[in-house]
């Protein structure tokens, strides 16, 4: 569904236009960690999650803040305020980890899969452009991250 | 998305992401990416399919092992499983909420209140249910019960229609567009608990087309729209109905 050639004209307009201003990165950092079944792994989200309750993301679209989602909180506890309506939200009323995988990724733990599910999780609103606006906040969550002893990220659009 | 994974990497934390639009991860070059042919808003692919999901997640999380970077887009071979479609348990979906509900008296914002509160209650039970099996309900963004909103939301639109276009905006945009989520939200959550598999098209149809909500929706996007309050207009343009429903 989102191979662009199965898109509405002005969708595919607006993605291909999305892509063609997307900056360069200055750089390709690669950074490597021990074997998976070793890592402990985050979740990053940019579809605008918290948990039911917490401040909602704020309705202006350069919002770069994030919200702090801790790792034992159930799926069915998260809301979603991110700014855009333009993707489907239908998947993530019926079940959040088709967006959220928190309960997948434990499982993937109690598999021996990957070595343990980080304290807590993170989600930015994604709708800022250029996306370089996140460095701050992103070498912000780094630090964090570290604390955690976190060595492996999940990157989840929406 | 690739861009906090860039800088994520940079400072030493190794990252994979999931990538929904193939192009913009070919532009921008994140470290890792798993390029999946799913829908907007559904990386994992598919809602209550926890098979698939973990397929797709373990796919991801064995990019970190990948030796060739730095930079590794690959591609997720599977494309999402589809709901079971029963004609019969779709229709059922539709009929009750659709011609069972109150048409609303569109000159007055207390006819539409009331076919509103009818369809809220007429949804109810399917809502408690979506709510039990989700383990969780998302409404409640703007911190009122959905009765609440409703009501909220007829009054805005009333403001709406009798004030000045070029005047400043006599309500909070914000505040409408976190109500207008929890209205569109319930609804939604009401429908996934209904029998029968229907795609994100469907509810989509179903909510704009054939409920009191939908049109309600419509009808505070149209208000705002045409207002010069730029954060009226924008929160109109953008965030109260989806571009797959203006543009049709």
């Amino acid at each position: 569904m989102a191979r662009l050639a199965d898109l509405p004209d002005w969708e595919r307009d607006h993605l291909l236009q999305l892509a063609e201003r997307a900056p360069r990165m200055p750089s390709e950092p690669w950074a490597t960690g021990p074997a998976l079944s070793e890592r402990r792994v985050a979740i990053v989200s940019t579809a605008g999650l918290h948990r039911h309750g917490d401040r909602p993301f704020a309705a202006g679209a350069g919002a770069t803040d994030y919200r702090v989602i801790p790792g034992d909180t159930p799926a069915g506890a998260l809301s979603m305020s991110h700014v855009s309506v333009n993707f489907d939200r239908t998947g993530f009323r019926s079940d959040p980890n088709v967006v959220f995988p928190i309960d997948r990724l434990r499982e993937l733990q109690a598999e021996g899969v990957v070595g343990s599910v980080a304290d807590h999780h993170y989600s930015f609103m994604g709708a800022p452009f250029p996306p370089t606006g996140f460095e701050p906040k992103a070498r912000e969550l780094a630090d964090l991250l570290r604390r955690d002893r976190v060595d492996a990220v999940v990157l989840l659009p929406v | 998305m690739s861009a906090v994974g860039h800088y994520l990497e940079d400072e030493g934390i190794p990252t994979v992401g999931i990538s929904l639009v193939r192009e913009h991860s070919e532009k921008i070059r994140p470290p890792r990416a798993l390029w999946v042919p799913f829908m907007l808003g559904r990386p994992l692919g598919a809602p209550d399919a926890p098979d698939f999901q973990r397929r797709v997640l373990r796919a991801a999380l064995e990019l970190l092992e990948a030796g060739d970077g730095p930079v590794v887009l690959r591609d997720f071979p599977e494309d999402a499983p589809q709901a079971v479609d029963d004609p019969e348990d779709v229709e059922g979906m539709a009929c009750p909420l659709a011609s069972n509900a109150p048409a609303p008296d569109p000159s007055t914002t207390d006819g539409l209140r009331a076919a509103l509160h009818a369809e809220i209650a007429q949804l109810a039970p399917w809502h408690d249910l979506a709510v039990r099996r989700r383990g969780g309900t998302a409404v409640g963004l703007s911190g009122l019960p959905i009765g609440q909103v409703a009501d909220t939301l007829c009054t805005m639109l009333e403001r709406l229609e009798a004030a000045d276009p070029e005047g400043p905006s006599p309500i909070v945009p914000g505040e409408m567009k976190l109500a207008c989520d929890d209205l569109r939200t319930y609804h939604e959550e009401a429908a996934s608990a209904q029998p029968g598999g229907r795609d994100s098209a469907e509810v989509l149809a179903w909510l704009y087309d054939r409920t009191v909500a939908g049109r309600l929706l419509l009808r505070l996007r149209a208000q705002a729209v045409r207002s010069t309050d730029k954060a009226l207009r924008g929160a109109g343009t953008l965030m109260l109905v989806p571009r797959a429903v203006v543009n049709r």
